[in-house]
């Protein structure tokens, strides 16, 4: 009976109290707060054959099946080309420079587990000791940028993947949301309403109709998308399509990133100049390219960085592909990079310079690494470097 | 008209329960005892409500904590069990079998060919560990022993290992259903299975760790997540000891053993794939809080469990856990102290400690305040929908649970999933809840698809039961049931009431 008074009442005199605690703060940021994303390689991608160290005899000994030949590979200095799957997209960017590469870039995590190597770069806490699983270093930055109220930085942070990634895991309510494959929400903007009048009452009402507002920004987003398809522009599919959605956001909206994309554990059949690396690679740089792009005058205040766990074995193995090494190189794009060049400690490559006589040396710790480059971009002082990356000391190479 | 039509079919739902008033066995009003149901199984149910009501909580408790024997499912969700690889062979020859797959796969030379069958192994593997989690979620959804089921659960988190690393989807099953048998029985027990099996010391590292060549991996979280806990009274020279005591506890995928001094060959274990390799292992002194372990071979493991599971730090620690689970995100420590004391009183008998915290003022006084985890979420929801009509594939729910973040044994590292709110009321999390509570209110949502046919076979949720009109309806809030009054249509009704604040809480 009970049931039946309370299906006539309707929504009638139904609260739409203010709802405090937004998870976006509303538009009003500096619109030209610096923008990081992260990209993150998941699998260890072979570093060795991205930047291909086209002045090494030592490497082509070794690599005889896999190597990239000194012709093929595209010039970037006297000691190094690049793979030329990138050559429409990243290679372009160098040209303008506004791409830098790091080689010798890594952990001190000698593990050689993909888990325990990217867990160990996503906390970004101390090689020794015991380490806290719900706190990732970009949880940390966006906890002092925001916190701290450095000026034109107030955060906001989306991670554009299925879970919350460790690496945004931590005090800070972050959103998420693959950008992969955009239905329809199934929740109409009139449940929504209803649902979020449930909660209005209730600890979390900012999070209920925050987590709408981001469904509904994402929506209203790539709704320019569609319109631009039935202008004619190229559908662009797989990660292409995702880099390009997530540049829009990041353009109006969003200025710490984080994405990943798997699938480099490349232990067997490898390729060379083509072939299983070569593809990927391919679709990467067409994204990143596509993300630039979109990102329009705001490309000058972004930096992309691109990580992976380790690098691969420096020697192809008895499947003409790599196995799990040490050091890797990263990438670093953007308007604003002091690019077009090879950046960081490096060291000559051959046999004897090998780590464990296996793999690349790690030169340049990643924790260093970015805490240099959040100086710069950030302004953050020893401090707030210290909350970031504790124990750290972050070392400059001047990326931009 | 849309009003009428939905009011006339709620009348018609009520009008099988229309009861007499329930006998008063429990001391409770019926939604309290609801909710304490809520707490103690993977979500409350018409059945169980009654048979509380009609023979109090203590009978229902006793018979959760003791249960009479191996569950008996509902023949059409046993039936789905006993289909399944994994329950109709043991777990050597199935890895033996996977491994030979794997290496015919390894030694192809094409490349193609060589891909094509790697790619077949992964599927296999992955298929084995869907029939685990189907068998997991087919036992929460119906298991009467559904205390035991919950600290499954509890205990495969506790002593997580991660589906992914190596071969482990073809092992997790056999792990949780050992966990399983020992749920409610002693820490001590559970301790050394986990020390025994190979998806424990495969994912921690310890068939690598020998002497002089040490990796600490499972000895540091053997102190800091399984027993002791973080500040429970370990140094770092504990740690590098305890290594020790473990060396040449690995696994063995063969039928093969390795070839040993004579003087050794008394010292070699082997039990299933578990090995404990002498040639491995580091006979010298060790001293670890406090104790001295004599260099004994495989007798000081057994030496050192003992010790791990009888140190009143665990007590605390898997106590603390345990009301964190089940009591409050920070439970209050007068609760976990009487826990751990019951602990230490009982040599660590879980279902002692579990009656300690259940009869508490504490944990009557938490009840509905529980922020469900998406296991609790999702199960609970298709259990209040279905109730004892046995859905026919639990794909769809692993799915929900990998969108939400929790799919079975998919936490990576291994501290398990984390068991507070903050973890997973996030503003994503919400609205792929919301999503969810509308797959599921709306209609089968694939849980009637049997594989093969085309469709679902029929299936709509019925949420009209006893326990929604006596359990649940007198306690919703008022902006819930307001929403509910503002529903269309009844999958409307249903996606409120599964989206709503209340149906969040346990």
């Amino acid at each position: 009976m009970k049931r039946r008074h309370l299906l006539q009442l309707g929504l009638a005199g139904f609260g739409t109290a203010a709802l405090p605690l937004r998870l976006w703060a509303a538009p009003g940021a500096r619109a030209d707060a610096p923008r990081l994303l992260v990209v993150f390689l998941r699998g260890a991608y072979d570093a060795a054959n991205l930047l291909v160290p086209t002045s090494s005899s030592f490497y082509y000994e070794a690599r005889p099946n896999i190597a990239i030949a000194k012709t093929a590979a595209l010039p970037l200095d006297a000691s190094w080309g690049l793979a030329p799957a990138l050559a429409d997209t990243i290679h372009p960017l160098w040209g303008k420079g506004q791409a830098a590469f790091v080689p010798f870039a890594g952990t001190n995590d000698v593990s050689r587990s993909h888990f325990e190597t990217q867990d160990h770069i996503e906390l970004g806490q101390p090689d020794e000791g015991s380490r806290d699983f719900r706190s990732g270093f970009m949880n940390r930055l966006a906890g002092v940028l925001g916190a701290g109220g450095v000026a034109g930085s107030r955060l906001e942070a989306m991670a554009f993947t299925d879970q919350v990634p460790l690496i945004l895991r931590g005090d800070l309510a972050v959103a998420n949301q693959a950008l992969r494959d955009l239905g329809k929400p199934a929740i109409s903007a009139a449940q929504a309403q209803v649902i979020a009048g449930m909660y209005a009452p209730t600890r979390l009402a900012g999070t209920v109709s925050g987590g709408f507002e981001v469904r509904d920004e994402v929506s209203r987003e790539m709704a320019g998308e569609m319109e631009a398809a039935s202008r004619g522009a190229i559908a662009a599919k797989g990660f292409a399509l995702e880099a390009r959605r997530v540049a829009r956001l990041m353009r109006d909206r969003v200025t710490l990133g984080f994405i990943d994309v798997g699938g480099w554990d490349t232990h067997v059949g490898q390729g060379g100049a083509t072939g299983q690396l070569a593809t990927k690679l391919g679709e990467l740089g067409k994204g990143l390219a596509l993300f630039a792009d979109e990102m329009g005058p705001q490309w000058n205040n972004t930096v992309v960085v691109v990580v992976s766990e380790f690098g691969r074995t420096f020697r192809e193995n008895g499947n003409r592909g790599t196995d799990h090494g040490h050091g890797s190189a990263y990438w670093v794009l953007g308007g604003g990079v002091k690019g077009g060049r090879i950046a960081g400690e490096q060291v000559e490559v051959k046999a004897a310079t090998l780590f464990q006589n296996r793999d690349y040396p790690v030169l340049n710790e990643y924790r260093a690494l970015f805490g240099g480059l959040m100086r710069r971009m950030y302004g953050l002082n020893d401090a707030q470097l210290a909350t970031v990356f504790p124990g750290a000391s972050a070392r400059d190479i001047g990326l931009v | 008209m849309k009003n009428l039509a939905l009011t006339t079919a709620l009348l018609l739902g009520l009008a099988g329960c229309a009861t007499a008033p329930p006998p008063a066995a429990s001391a409770h009003g019926p939604a309290q005892d609801a909710l304490w149901l809520d707490r103690l199984t993977w979500g409350a149910s018409s059945a169980d409500l009654a048979s509380l009501r009609s023979n109090g909580r203590e009978a229902w408790l006793q018979a959760q904590l003791k249960p009479p024997g191996a569950a008996a499912l509902p023949a059409a969700a046993q039936a789905q069990v006993q289909a399944l690889a994994i329950v109709q062979q043991p777990l050597l020859p199935l890895v033996q079998q996977m491994e030979a797959q794997r290496k015919a796969a390894d030694a192809l030379t094409d490349d193609a060919a060589k891909a094509e069958a790697q790619k077949a192994y992964q599927q296999a593997m992955t298929r084995l560990a869907r029939e685990a989690s189907a068998r997991q979620l087919l036992n929460a959804l119906y298991s009467p022993n559904q205390l035991q089921e919950q600290m499954s659960w509890f205990w495969f988190n506790h002593f997580n290992v991660h589906q992914y690393k190596s071969n482990l989807r073809v092992m997790v099953g056999d792990y949780e259903q050992g966990l399983r048998e020992r749920a409610l029985g002693r820490f001590r027990d559970l301790l050394g299975y986990t020390a025994h099996h190979p998806a424990m010391l495969r994912y921690l590292d310890n068939e690598q760790n020998a002497a002089n060549r040490i990796n600490e991996n499972y000895a540091r979280e053997l102190l800091e997540l399984h027993t002791l806990g973080v500040g429970g009274g370990y140094s770092q020279k504990d740690v590098q000891e305890l290594a020790r005591v473990l060396t040449g506890l690995g696994v063995n995928l063969t039928d093969n053993r390795p070839r040993l001094k004579p003087a050794q060959e008394a010292q070699y274990r082997r039990v299933g794939l578990m090995e404990f390799n002498p040639a491995r292992h580091d006979f010298g002194e060790k001293s670890l809080l406090g104790i001295t372990v004599k260099g004994e071979g495989y007798a000081e493991l057994e030496q050192v469990l003992d010790l791990l599971a009888r140190h009143p730090s665990t007590a605390r620690f898997v106590s603390r856990k345990l009301a964190q689970y089940f009591v409050a995100d920070d439970p209050p420590p007068a609760l976990v102290e009487r826990m751990a004391e019951r602990w230490q009183q009982s040599d660590g008998s879980i279902a002692e400690v579990l009656r300690a915290m259940v009869g508490s003022p504490e944990f009557e006084a938490s009840l509905g305040r529980k922020f469900k985890d998406p296991t609790h979420y999702v199960v609970s929801a298709v259990r209040l929908a279905y109730a004892d009509k046995v859905v026919l594939n639990t794909g769809p729910m692993i799915g929900w649970l990998y969108r939400l973040g929790q799919a079975p044994y998919n936490r990576q590292t291994p501290d398990g999933y984390p068991l507070d709110e903050n973890a997973w009321a996030g503003p994503g999390q919400m609205t792929t809840r919301f999503e969810i509570a509308r797959a599921i209110g709306s209609g089968s949502a694939g849980l009637f698809k049997v594989e093969g046919e085309a469709k679902d076979r029929p299936a709509f949720p019925q949420i009209a039961q006893p326990l929604y009109y006596d359990g649940i309806a007198p306690r919703l809030a008022s902006a819930t049931q307001q929403a509910l009054g503002a529903a269309t249509s009844p999958q409307e009704w249903n996606t409120y009431l599964l989206a709503s604040p209340d149906f969040m809480h346990r």
